[in-house]
């Protein structure tokens, strides 16, 4: 029988980008479907995606809408810092790059939600 | 106002079970977890079990779970892990099968170290001239910034993917593997990248960081297996392994 | 297909190549959506710029191309850490999601490039 690995040992930058690079991504990847099925709808013209865009006219499909992109440009920004720590000889965690992909969702999300309201 | 007695919860057990067990030590100037440790055997549980060796912070072996973070006790004081009651919890590494209270079995630790070709296999003998190796070229710095490990565990029994996978070396074993595969004088470079290649190697690793984090000895797994990773998948495609 | 090293290993070059155009594709992709959101969305709207874009569908196809490389191998690592399935399963369950992706993503842009009128 082995001891089990305690969740206070993964309390630091490293991990948390660890973390949410792994749920982001498989969030992303479970809205995939979802994303082609209603592009797909344009098979019917116009009116097949308006039919389809009427569903995301809703309050909390727009909050949601939020939600991906902000979780794309959070995937995208600890994505980054990985090919960098993965293909350039760096010895460092780069915790500030934590920081900075956090910095770089939050902004792209309120690009997103301003335009959205606007 | 100081708490004076810590109160030490310490894991009591074998291989099957165990659980925490609550000791009062005195406490006292400049204490290591260490010698609390050693407080509770000598007057309060003399059949606690236990490693250390050196108590000076150069042989690794007193490395334990303490307050769930991985360090070597013997460099740990107690100042800087107590809690405001004079809270202290000590339990036997992770990742790591179990002997006896703190005791764990370092065997699969080893056998890993051992997997990836972690032992030097030069092509000279003693009476040949000395190898010249000169300190400043970029593959002996790379060796050089990972040589100093000491086998002490740390890092293994702070790795979610050890926990989650039960065949991924590890990262001591893939820092060794690293630090050989940079040494010019090593023949075996081949078959060693052979060997930390894949699922169970270096390509598991998530850098998650815990391990560069936690080692003692300010040693960085996470750069080596990236490293690791650049030269795999070079020959990879190159179709080398 | 064996699952040897070798063959994890090109896996693992492969997903991160992707990363990198994905890297470049989705910020092209995010800056879309935050421009095209505003002031509403309609299907006509999309369309009127999306049919017969011969350099839309290229970057979209070149896009779903890359997500089916790229998303597999990351949910067959959390099948096996996190949900305790066995290599082999997740694997192969990954590899059908990847064809998934193509075939569904390819479907939705030839929709919106090539879609009704």
């Amino acid at each position: 029988m082995k001891q089990r690995i305690d969740g206070r040992n993964r309390r630091h930058a490293a991990y948390w980008a660890f973390w949410v690079h792994r749920v982001s991504g498989l969030a992303l990847a479970l809205f995939l479907p979802l994303h082609f099925t209603f592009l797909g709808q344009a098979l019917q013209g116009a009116a097949g995606l308006d039919g389809a865009l009427a569903f995301t006219q809703h309050p909390l499909v727009k909050v949601a809408e939020w939600g991906l992109v902000s979780l794309l440009a959070l995937h995208l920004a600890g994505g980054v810092r990985l090919l960098l720590l993965e293909f350039s000889a760096w010895r460092g965690l780069r915790g500030a790059w934590v920081a900075g992909a956090f910095g770089f969702a939050t902004a792209t999300g309120l690009a997103f939600a301003l335009s959205l309201l606007g | 106002m100081q708490e004076q007695r810590l109160k030490v919860s310490v894991w009591r057990g074998d291989a099957q079970s165990g659980q925490f067990q609550t000791y009062e030590v005195p406490r006292r100037a400049s204490q290591t977890v260490l010698d609390v440790v050693t407080h509770i055997q000598r007057h309060l549980a003399p059949d606690l079990g236990f490693r250390f060796a050196c108590r000076v912070g150069m042989c690794g072996s007193c490395a334990m779970t303490v307050n769930g973070v991985a360090r070597w006790t013997c460099r740990t004081h107690v100042q800087k892990v107590v809690g405001p009651q004079g809270e202290l919890e000590i339990a036997p590494l992770a990742n790591l099968p179990r002997i006896r209270d703190l005791v764990t079995d370092m065997r699969e630790f080893f056998d890993k170290w051992a997997r990836p070709e972690g032992r030097f296999v030069g092509q000279t003998d003693r009476h040949e001239p000395f190898a010249v190796v000169k300190p400043d070229t970029a593959p002996r710095q790379q060796a050089d910034a990972g040589i100093e490990c000491i086998g002490c565990g740390v890092c293994y029994a702070s790795c979610d993917v050890v926990s989650q996978r039960p065949d991924y070396l590890g990262p001591a074993a893939l820092n060794r593997a690293w630090t050989l595969v940079n040494d010019e004088r090593d023949t075996r470079r081949q078959a060693r990248l052979g060997a930390v290649a894949g699922d169970a190697g270096c390509h598991a690793c998530h850098t998650q960081g815990s391990c560069t984090l936690r080692c003692p000895k300010q040693l960085a797994p996470t750069a080596s297996i990236a490293g690791l990773k650049r030269l795999v998948a070079r020959a990879a495609m190159k179709g080398e392994l | 297909m064996s699952d040897t090293p070798q063959a994890q290993a090109r896996r693992w070059y492969a997903q991160r190549i992707s990363a990198m155009v994905l890297a470049l594709l989705v910020l092209g992709h995010l800056a879309l959506m935050i421009y095209a959101v505003q002031g509403g969305l309609s299907g006509a709207e999309i369309l009127a710029r999306t049919q017969g874009n011969v350099w839309f569908g290229l970057y979209y196809a070149l896009f779903v191309l890359a997500c089916a490389v790229h998303v597999p191998p990351g949910l067959a690592n959390i099948a096996v850490e996190w949900a305790g399935w066995s290599p082999a399963r997740a694997l192969w369950v990954a590899r059908l999601f990847g064809v998934f992706i193509l075939v569904w993503g390819g479907r939705a842009v030839y929709a919106v490039v090539m879609g009704g009128a």
